[in-house]
């Protein structure tokens, strides 16, 4: 399986789709846009580890791209969406960075991750998980860039969530992983999820609003 | 004899759970004698070690081997010269402790019984392990059951930060030789002793490990400047774990030194690996014995000794490398016996002295030296074995701590034959520090025996202190009796330690050792101790049979001048305390000549305002170097790096967050780095 096999362009191609929905959800200032990117690449996700389990003949990744769609592309926007209704929020987010500044941050960390990924393993691995393992870095690094540039509770946790899709990400990529890691990593992201979804009620409710920095004020010195 | 020695380690780790499980059990009905127990389990032990140790010297080395077969680590057992001199000493120190403890400690908290084995098995371990891995973990476990022990009377505060002071060095002594252990593994990372030796490191790397075993063993054999606990810990401690850490676990640290330094890292160092050895032994010898006659708490100038003494037995240390390094073998073997001697007689004698100052505390319930006086009267028993220690840890002939200051004095005195003029220039000064120290030593001993049992008594208590239990006897008469022993035959006590100095120098030394005393090899110096032993008596029975002749019968007696010093009236049993002498006032000439520039002491007369009918008072102190130039700087450290870490509570949670995500991203942008280059 090496470049110019359909094997391999079509995973490479569903995992790039990953890494440019990272890219989208960075610029989106709306809520609800974010929410559907966020979807659409948990679907992207589900496809990959199902294109991943066909390929290398392991019925495990079908068990992780279900569990991935179920969860990342269908329940969770649409616990988020129901949150939104509930609290009545304004439709747009204000961001700490501008939107041009961290696209600039962004493209400079897939860049980096490129950069370590490619040298570390040469001549180890298949040239498909070597891409693969840098797509991942990429879009866990990018999810850490969105939960830093982000004010508000919801799209910190949405960039939380999809740092786990670069871990899952990478997870499938590599041939033999276990069945039990993606499903932890799964169990993981729920409930993470769970309690994301309980710290932005209470943020709500004792603050009328989502916007985190105004957290700073009340910690003891 | 491993399978011996490694039941031996199991039963004392039985021990430890002894006093944990009769704690359990419910109260009422017959309580077992947890102490009685634990305390004959430690004799017992200790016997086992002390014959061991005495077969190898005998027998020879024996060859390594894994304490658990099939264990998580190779965890290698091996007895060779080395080993063997130092579980001797441990094995002889252990039983008198054991037997100390035996009439006096049975009664103490379970955490004390539970760590007093544990103490034991650990400094055990420390001496048999044959690879890095089993060394490390003997010597941390045996740091962490002596914090307990000295932890063990936790209701005073000054024991709390005596013990929190101990912990802050135990784990300095770690963080130093763990990475000591490391560098000097062999390609592969094998720690195996004999892999070691095939490979002994060169070059910057030898220096790094000599700068971090002299840090991390001297910490824990009370170097100067790293002794700043030992004099504040050994008080805190009960008498018999005392004796046992100044008598055994510095020679532990001192065995690190040596193995480490002499052994492993191989015959080809420089003459100046010898040089950082030699500086911080002499230090500590001065400083050390100054102290000794400074302090006015028994248990306290007797750690001050210890400091002096460990110092004595490092420049040996230092002298046998820098030797070796000039290809002097002769030499080398001169000074590696020197202080593989002094171990073993300051070892004994020390526990004698620490045993004799607990049954002063038990007898007349106080250690300062202003509290006590006049002993001799109530506890005659002890203060002969006493009066035997302090002749020896003064280094008078014929006993022990004679003969093996002699022999390193000799060594010093022949360090002109290395050809470096700068090391000739340092061994000098050396020797002069060496024999201010002894002479330093001498005079702490006189005060110390002079203020506890001569005079009279200065307080009630004191007037009515007696002599301990048999068995706390036979703990003092067992080392007072080896001290008197080794002390008239260091000839054949040298030879006994061939195979350790095989280990340290590769040099025998049979033609200096003879039955009747020890021969420095070159001229005419020889040490014959029966000889001196023989014309001191018969130079005393002539003396007393003189006296007897020229006695005119029908002599009245009838009370002596005595200086003005009146016997003490019928209604002050005591005496005035104010007309003898204060431990304070003892020491004042010392303290005045040399303390002032040493130990930065100071004495002024504080007067009260005009019109105050308060009494004007003499305000003295002193304070020990260490604590302005090591101690203060560390805690002034340790509280800038809190202020600063303290300012990480005030970020904001972007920044929060920032400070991980850019950790990440520099760490890959570092591999990155060094992957293009």
């Amino acid at each position: 399986m090496s470049f110019g096999t359909p094997a391999y362009d079509v995973a490479h191609l569903l995992g790039g789709g990953v890494l440019l929905l990272s890219f989208v959800l960075l610029y989106q200032r709306r809520l609800d846009a974010v929410i559907s990117a966020f979807a659409v690449q948990g679907a992207l996700l589900a496809a990959a580890a199902a294109w991943q389990g066909y390929i290398q003949g392991a019925a495990g990744l079908y068990v992780t791209a279900a569990i991935a769609f179920v969860a990342k592309a269908v329940a969770i926007p649409l616990a988020l969406r129901l949150l939104l209704g509930r609290l009545g929020l304004h439709r747009t987010v204000e961001t700490a960075l501008g939107v041009g500044a961290s696209l600039v941050a962004a493209v400079a960390l897939v860049g980096l991750s490129v950069l370590v990924i490619l040298p570390i393993t040469a001549g180890q691995a298949q040239a498909l998980t070597r891409e693969d393992m840098a797509l991942a870095l990429s879009v866990v690094l990018l999810g850490m860039l969105m939960m830093i540039t982000r004010r508000n509770a919801i799209s910190q946790v949405i960039g939380l969530m999809s740092l786990e899709n670069g871990l899952i990400l990478a997870a499938v990529g590599v041939t033999g992983m276990p069945l039990v890691v993606e499903l932890s990593t799964a169990a993981l992201v729920l409930m993470v999820a769970v309690v994301a979804g309980v710290v932005v009620f209470q943020i709500r409710d004792r603050l009328e609003t989502l916007d985190t920095s105004l957290l700073d004020r009340l910690r003891g010195g | 004899m491993l399978t011996a020695l490694s039941l031996t380690l199991a039963l004392l780790v039985v021990l430890a759970v002894v006093p944990v499980l009769a704690a359990q059990m419910p109260a009422g009905g017959r309580r077992l004698p947890v102490g009685m127990i634990v305390h004959g389990g430690a004799l017992l032990a200790a016997l086992v070690f002390a014959a061991c140790g005495l077969g190898a010297l005998l027998g020879g080395p024996v060859a390594p081997r894994p304490l658990m077969p099939g264990s998580f680590a190779p965890l290698l057992l091996a007895l060779d010269g080395l080993s063997a001199w130092f579980l001797m000493l441990l094995g002889l120190v252990g039983a008198c402790s054991a037997l100390f403890a035996l009439s006096h400690a049975n009664q103490a908290p379970v955490r004390v019984l539970a760590a007093y084995p544990l103490f034991l098995a650990a400094m055990a371990l420390t001496l048999l392990a044959a690879d890095g891995f089993t060394l490390l973990l003997g010597f941390e476990a045996m740091s962490l059951a002596s914090w307990v022990l000295v932890a063990a009377d936790h209701d005073q505060g000054e024991n709390r930060s005596a013990a929190r002071l101990y912990l802050v060095f135990a784990i300095l002594s770690g963080i130093c030789l763990v990475p000591a252990i490391g560098l000097l593994a062999a390609p592969g990372g094998d720690v195996s002793f004999a892999a070691i030796r095939a490979m002994p490191p060169e070059g910057p790397r030898a220096a790094v490990i000599l700068l971090l075993v002299m840090v991390g063993a001297g910490a824990k054999a009370g170097l100067v400047p790293l002794h700043a606990w030992l004099p504040i810990a050994y008080p805190a401690a009960p008498s018999h774990v005392t004796a046992l850490m100044s008598g055994a676990m510095t020679k532990v640290a001192v065995y690190l030194l040596a193995r480490l330094l002499l052994d492993l890292c191989g015959p080809a160092q420089p003459i100046w690996w010898g040089v950082p050895l030699l500086v911080m032994g002499a230090a500590s010898a001065v400083i050390g014995s100054l102290r000794a006659n400074v302090e006015e708490d028994g248990k306290t100038l007797l750690a001050c000794s210890s400091v002096e003494n460990v110092g004595l037995i490092v420049i040996g240390l230092g002298l046998a490398c820098a030797f070796r390094g000039a290809d002097l073998g002769a030499l080398a073997g001169l000074a590696a016996g020197a202080a593989l001697l002094h171990i073993l007689n300051h070892g004994l004698f020390k526990t004698l002295l620490f045993l004799g100052m607990g049954e002063v505390q038990v007898g007349a319930a106080s250690r300062r030296l202003d509290r006590l006086g006049g002993l001799i009267q109530g506890m005659p028993w002890t203060a002969a074995a006493m009066l035997v220690g302090v002749g020896a840890a003064a280094s008078l002939p014929p006993l022990s701590g004679f003969a093996s200051e002699w022999l390193l004095l000799q060594a010093l005195l022949s360090a002109w034959r290395v050809g470096d003029l700068g090391f000739q220039v340092l061994a000098l000064g050396v020797a002069a520090l060496a024999a201010l120290s002894a002479a330093l030593a001498t005079a702490a001993m006189v005060r110390l025996f002079g203020l506890v049992f001569l005079g009279r008594p200065r307080t009630p208590r004191a007037a009515g202190a007696e002599d301990g239990p048999w068995p706390a006897r036979v703990a003092l008469l067992l080392p007072a009796g080896l001290t008197v022993l080794f002390g008239l035959l260091p000839g054949p006590m040298l030879a006994l330690a061939e195979g350790a100095l095989q280990r340290l120098v590769r040099q025998d030394v049979t033609e200096r050792a003879t039955l009747a005393g020890v021969v420095v090899g070159d001229g005419a110096g020889a040490y014959l101790p029966i000889g001196i032993a023989a014309l001191l008596a018969v130079l005393g029975a002539g003396i007393w049979y003189a006296v007897r002749r020229r006695t005119p019968a029908g002599v009245a007696r009838s009370p002596a001048w005595d200086g003005g010093f009146m016997a003490p009236p019928q209604h002050l049993v005591c005496g005035d305390p104010v007309t003898q002498p204060s431990a304070a006032g003892f020491g004042q000439p010392l303290r005045q000549i040399l303390g002032t520039p040493l130990l930065a002491a100071h004495a002024r007369v504080a007067m009260p305002p005009p019109g105050d009918p308060a009494p004007a008072r003499i305000e003295a102190g002193f304070a020990d170097p260490s604590d302005a130039l090591v101690l203060a700087p560390v805690a002034r450290l340790r509280d800038a790096i809190s202020a600063q870490v303290e300012r990480l509570r005030d970020l904001t949670l972007a920044q929060c967050l920032m400070l991980p995500f850019g950790t990440l991203v520099a760490l890959l942008a570092l591999i990155a780095w060094l992957e293009a280059r």
